[in-house]
């Protein structure tokens, strides 16, 4: 009777052990429920499938569990014979079979949608380098070139003696941000110079790579104003983790009097097909 | 009169000291130096995990510079998957498919001396790159170009080391298909095959298949880096996007290669351990051979971000949701294997129950990953690094390890230490959860790969799982002392090792003596 309670108490430490600090981390850590429509559908889509796993794990693990407490030697030392049973197998082929197609249909509904760039009202060139993005704007003949900021830089070399808890959004800060306006569905045309580099902001639910010679077309429609972060997420030298993006998404009006702004403090601005590379 | 000739002739081995082990024929001895020659590999590339992990303790560089970053992170991967996971397979396939068929040897024995033997030369070869100016390749294992035409020195090297590890495994791999279609003792039909012999058969197809497709897209590569070809290259009508697609038509059935051994090895010892019959021989068999055809056609699925077109996305992401199917059935299986039989927990059932756990935990993340655009989000963060780890580490390493202390009373004649196996075990099986757990969150909160800094809302997991490393890595020099412990000592083994096992390889004597099965057994059933 004893050995039971000690069971129990093992089991359930155990599996509060376990359970406890999964439930803070997904708490704290999670994909974030960003600020597109996209990014949205994405959250939905993660969660949907986190907790279809939270489910079969719960009967593959219990069955396991079961196993092991009960069918060991010591309290069933006779095992059963029994193998091979037709139903059984057909049952367990065909759930998981249906379980993965209540999956794939959502999935697939997002995919299309996440891949329609049609109907975009903005575009913005994305061009990467070794180490930096590009931003052109072909209709206002911008050019922003969004490097790694000098606070990040200071501190990033090995022995450089300085905190990266000394400045905000270490690694995630840049020279100059991609603008774009709240609202509107712009078309990221991305594009390499010369390996292949990655855009990845979470906050958009985008990430694309950006190949030499090739051009990949995505879209955002940011709801909401505000600073997103992200960087490049395709190993791409040296200084792949100081390659970092941001986008600051402002209003229509506030983001016409930017670019406005932009061109008068940069008149010498070129047409794209002639932007010298950086 | 020949015969008793040939026995006093054939009873020991050939040469002595080290001529014994550079001119052996003797599947025994080369399944033994396949099988130190990963562990020591696994080491190598475990210490660089640690500098890896050291390095991502905190924010910040601290020991070392972002291009050795990189060059660790490649020779990490390629030394894991190429030099300690695949040889520990192949070791463990050299030693046990003689036994577990009723063959005397394997049936090419100077090819399989010659497969082993390229591998130290490959390896010194890709090691050295190490101490050339510039040091080693550093794009990643998956070598995408352009990135892998920028290097150095390292660039012919790394080429030459792979199309020699290549050959190896080839070799390898037509030798235990050869060895498994005509040697099997008479009465031994394909259906009555021990499982890790099937899978095993199915894996040697796989290698045949796609490692000569990476053989070709390195030669590629070597092609455009020296000769002037523009197979990657944009501007000449090639494509980087081609590399992406060779690499990963290799590169999928690859990781397949990688755990099809693992699910015989579990199929093998969730039976012995729980006293009762595997549950679904045939539809095991069958699970095999349908995940290694999908393994052909999901490779694109690592290539969700790379631009391809929505109907391409759609095939792989269908595909690759299909794998589960299969993969759920075999976990399905050992559960009712498990079920109602007479468990106890040796040291290999503990690695194999915890095989099954963890590989499923690995199972889940694949098919979350399959999700094309949750992808998006996950494709190449920590996510994809937790779920590769699980599969790897927690799946292929565990049922290696498994593997090891399930067959070594069979190898050396003694028993390891039940005690010090399982302090390995428990320490192991926590510190691999604290190390890669945190990861999945990691990558979630948008934490890239292959970054040998970060922002600072990482530091948290990054300090957990660095300390988790730590306590894996040391776990495993317990491995080592129990290996070698068991090798120079301990209880003696018997023949059947352990009572709830089957299978030809416990008839013979423990050790298992240097020629066995010279006439071949009886099968019964």
């Amino acid at each position: 009777m004893k050995k039971k309670w000690l069971h129990a108490a093992w089991c359930t430490s155990l599996l509060a052990a376990i359970t406890m600090p999964t439930l803070w981390a997904a708490n704290l850590y999670n994909l974030p429920h960003g600020v597109t429509p996209v990014s949205h559908a994405i959250y939905g889509l993660s969660m949907m499938a986190f907790w279809i796993m939270c489910g079969i794990a719960v009967v593959v693990f219990g069955a396991i569990t079961w196993s092991i407490i009960f069918h060991r030697r010591s309290r069933h030392p006779k095992p059963a014979d029994f193998h091979e049973n037709t139903v059984l197998e057909i049952v367990w082929t065909v759930i998981p079979f249906l379980i993965l197609i209540a999956m794939a249909i959502p999935a697939a509904r997002v995919l299309i949608r996440a891949e329609n760039v049609h109907h975009s009202e903005l575009t913005v060139e994305v061009t990467g380098y070794q180490w930096l993005w590009r931003y052109t704007y072909p209709r206002w003949k911008i050019n922003i070139y969004s490097r790694l900021a000098d606070s990040s830089l200071r501190i990033a070399p090995l022995h450089s003696g300085r905190s990266p808890y000394s400045t905000p959004h270490y690694l995630h800060a840049v020279t100059h941000p991609l603008v774009l306006p709240v609202g509107e569905k712009v078309r990221l045309l991305i594009t390499s110079k010369d390996v292949i580099h990655s855009w990845w902001v979470p906050d958009l639910g985008v990430q694309m790579d950006a190949n030499p010679g090739l051009v990949n077309s995505i879209w955002v429609k940011i709801l909401k104003p505000g600073t997103y972060r992200g960087q490049c997420n395709q190993i791409c030298g040296w200084g792949h983790a100081y390659m970092p993006i941001v986008v600051v998404a402002k209003p229509k009006a506030q983001f016409l009097s930017w670019v406005k702004h932009w061109r008068k403090r940069h008149p010498q601005a070129l047409s794209p097909a002639t932007t010298p590379d950086p | 009169m020949s015969e008793s000739i040939a026995l006093s002739h054939d009873a020991h081995p050939a040469g002595r000291g080290l001529t014994r082990w550079i001119k052996t024929t003797n599947h025994k001895d080369i399944g033994t130096l396949y099988l130190l020659f990963s562990l020591i590999m696994f080491f190598i590339g475990g210490a660089m995990a640690m500098v890896i992990r050291a390095e991502l303790f905190e924010p910040g560089l601290q020991f070392v510079n972002p291009g050795f970053y990189n060059q660790l992170v490649t020779m990490h991967g390629l030394i894991m998957v190429f030099g300690a996971v695949m040889p520990a397979f192949v070791g463990l396939a050299n030693w046990m498919i003689p036994l577990m068929i009723g063959a005397p040897d394997m049936a090419l024995p100077r090819l399989n001396n010659w497969s082993f033997w390229i591998l130290p030369f490959a390896f010194t070869l890709l090691l050295l790159t190490l101490f050339l100016p510039g040091g080693g390749p550093e794009g990643g294992w998956t070598l995408y170009v352009p990135y892998s035409l920028e290097l150095g020195y390292s660039f012919p090297f790394l080429i030459f080391a792979i199309h020699l590890m290549g050959i190896s495994s080839v070799l390898g791999g037509i030798n235990i298909i050869v060895t498994i279609l005509n040697m099997r003792a008479p009465g031994m039909t394909l259906m009555k095959m021990p499982l890790f012999v099937w899978a095993w058969l199915i894996t040697a197809y796989l290698l045949v298949a796609v490692m000569p497709v990476l053989a070709g897209g390195v030669t590629m590569q070597l092609f455009d880096h020296f000769f002037g070809t523009h197979f990657f290259s944009v501007a000449g009508g090639g494509s980087p996007l081609l590399w992406e697609n060779v690499f990963w038509f290799f590169g999928h059935p690859e990781v397949y290669i990688m755990i099809l051994p693992a699910f015989g090895i579990i199929s093998e010892i969730v039976p012995t351990f729980s006293r009762k019959p595997l549950f679904g021989r045939t539809s095991m068999i069958y699970a095999l051979a349908s995940i290694a055809f999908l393994s052909f056609i999901v490779w694109g699925h690592h290539m969700f971000t790379s631009g391809m077109p929505v109907s391409a996305d759609l095939f792989f992401m269908f595909s690759t949701m299909l794998i589960a199917v299969p993969t759920g059935v075999k976990i399905f299986n050992w559960i009712a294997t498990m079920w109602k039989g007479a468990l106890t927990f040796e040291v290999p059932m503990l690695f194999a129950i915890a095989f099954i756990v963890l590989f499923t935990i690995g199972g889940f993340s694949g098919v979350m990953l399959a999700l094309a655009p949750a992808d998006f989000q996950y494709h190449n963060s920590y996510f994809v690094v937790a779920h590769l780890h699980y599969v790897l580490v927690t799946g292929a390493v565990f049922a290696i390890m498994a593997a090891v202390y399930y067959w070594l009373p069979k190898w050396t004649g003694h028993r390891y230490s039940e005690f010090w196996g399982k302090v390995h075990f428990w320490v192991s099986v926590i510190s691999v959860n604290v190390l890669y757990f945190p990861m999945h969150f990691l990558g979630l909160a948008g934490m890239p790969r292959r970054v040998p800094d970060y922002a600072v809302q990482f530091t948290d997991l990054n300090m957990i799982s660095s300390i988790g490393a730590f306590v894996f890595g040391s776990a495993q020099l317990i491995f080592v002392a129990i290996i070698f412990a068991t090798i120079y000592g301990g209880k003696k083994a018997e023949a059947r090792a352990w009572e709830g096992a089957h299978g030809l390889e416990w008839t013979v004597p423990s050790p298992a003596p240097y020629h066995t099965f010279s006439s071949p057994p009886e099968v019964m059933g």
